[in-house]
């Protein structure tokens, strides 16, 4: 479980985040919605350990993460598996190299264990040809999936996902969404999403979360979402043609 | 003006911090040492080579053109390319040239990897990203680049030797005569320490402007030119102290 607390964030005259409170469940896929600016991103590097944080506090079941020493959030690092938004995969390293570059680092096995555990994580994602071939040679879906079994290589207990679905096709986008909610529920993971795809949001939001202008505006289920009398968040979620008319055949 | 130069010496020192830390595995470190020796090192030698063999044909040519006092030997035209290229050429021009090529590479690496999230992907997996990155690079050029230094020097006596060779201004012997005149040894010692001092400088500097956070992909490269006019001021600044330390 990971628990925010009261956090805020600026940078320099711009508040970007202003007194967030949520708690993301584990086995869970949490989702943070919000339009571009809104500080999604801000807040999921502020969780990730990425940004810090001007007040508030960040708790990893009952560490708080925040006012650890180095040496202790490094550990919480290692627990933690990220998907970030360019797929940031090592340039200099092919598709296995990136997957197996957590291992080098953190474990002693032998090299035949480490590409047993690299073969598993890529076939996880569906991917088992494209071992050598380096990120540039790979589509956007495929380095998205080399980042997914990256993230999951060293059995992460969180997960991390900054806008999985950007500048994928919308069948790539379901393909991704259902690995990273698969792989969740398999490994009991608490995985937080950061995205404004609505069809992400319909297609595996567990628990949503709903920032305006760096403000917490909403917090529930996908459910409940449609019937929200939130001005922002109904400005949000009905700002398609396609969603107001479903909406509109629905009432 | 102030307080940005203290902010970036403020900055330098927390990454040199990061930077001179244990590094998570050895193995991993002398791998990467040996990648940045090729990629940082040994793609120089060519250009440093062509340079080298030219200035030093240049320096014989300029040398045996303003000694025209009869009471002059010819063979100091040997002797004045020796000392011109130990001294400063090899060193310190070398430097320069290399502050361009590997300096920029190395800002421009860093950067595109603080761009592209990379550096953030290595932080999330609890990695020293700063130590992983940058001290192989400083370990590789401060023991690579005094090497290309005496090669640079190598080559400028061969330089000087070919056109002394093809065009006959002197004699082969008055030029061998000349660098082997009074041959002071401690002068490789002053060379290969201020080469080591550059090295440390193109490296760190370099890397310190390539790791700054980046909004955008023109942002890299103007944190590669500006770490390279910081870089040159450096190392400018440097060889006056270490000469006057030096030899004084």
């Amino acid at each position: 479980m990971i628990y925010v607390h009261n956090i805020c964030k600026d940078f320099g005259d711009q508040q970007v985040l202003t007194d967030i409170s949520v708690n993301f469940e584990e086995g869970k896929t949490n989702l943070i919605i919000g339009a571009s600016g809104s500080g999604k991103t801000v807040l999921l590097k502020a969780i990730a350990g990425l940004h810090s944080i001007d007040s508030g506090r960040i708790l990893y079941d009952d560490m708080v993460f925040n006012e650890l020493e180095e040496k202790e959030r490094k550990l919480i690092h290692k627990k933690m598996g990220m998907l970030f938004q360019g797929s940031a995969l090592f340039d200099f390293a092919t598709a296995r190299e990136n997957v197996r570059f957590p291992l080098d680092f953190f474990t002693d096995w032998s090299m035949a264990e480490k590409n047993d555990r690299v073969d598993f994580c890529l076939a996880r994602v569906n991917l088992d040809d494209i071992g050598n071939k380096f990120p540039s040679e790979l589509s956007g879906g495929m380095q998205k999936r080399v980042g997914i079994a990256r993230a999951i290589v060293m059995n992460p207990r969180y997960l991390f996902c900054d806008e999985p679905n950007s500048g994928l096709d919308p069948q790539t986008a379901i393909v991704i969404d259902q690995l990273i909610s698969e792989i969740t529920h398999e490994y009991k993971m608490t995985t937080i999403i950061n995205t404004h795809d609505m069809n992400s949001v319909m297609a595996i939001g567990e628990k949503v979360v709903f920032l305006f202008e760096g403000k917490k505006e909403w917090e529930g289920s996908r459910e409940n979402i449609l019937y929200s009398d939130n001005k922002p968040l109904n400005d949000f979620v009905f700002a398609s043609q396609m969603a107001r008319m479903i909406k509109e055949s629905k009432s | 003006m102030i307080k940005k130069t203290l902010e970036l010496i403020g900055e330098y020192i927390l990454l040199m911090k990061r930077v001179f830390t244990k590094p998570e595995k050895w193995s991993i470190f002398w791998k990467q040492y040996f990648v940045e020796t090729e990629s940082l090192g040994l793609t120089s030698v060519a250009l440093i080579g062509i340079i080298s063999i030219a200035i030093g044909a240049v320096l014989v040519i300029q040398t045996a053109y303003n000694i025209e006092n009869p009471f002059i030997p010819k063979m100091y035209v040997g002797y004045m390319v020796r000392e011109s290229l130990i001294l400063e050429f090899s060193c310190t021009m070398v430097a320069l040239i290399l502050a361009g090529k590997v300096g920029s590479n190395i800002s421009s690496d860093i950067g595109t990897m603080r761009l592209t999230e990379q550096i953030d992907a290595m932080e999330m997996m609890g990695i020293n990203s700063a130590n992983y990155l940058i001290l192989p690079k400083v370990v590789a050029v401060c023991v690579f680049n005094p090497i290309l230094m005496l090669f640079s020097f190598l080559v400028g006596i061969l330089g000087g030797w070919l056109i002394v060779a093809a065009t006959g201004m002197i004699t082969l012997s008055q030029y061998t005569e000349g660098l082997r005149f009074a041959f002071n040894g401690y002068y490789i010692v002053y060379a290969v320490t201020k080469m080591i001092v550059f090295s440390f400088i193109i490296v760190t500097v370099s890397a310190l402007y390539g790791y700054g956070p980046k909004a955008n992909s023109m942002e890299v490269g103007r944190a590669s030119t500006r770490s390279i006019v910081a870089i040159c001021l450096l190392i400018l600044i440097t060889d006056l102290m270490l000469t006057q330390l030096m030899l004084n």
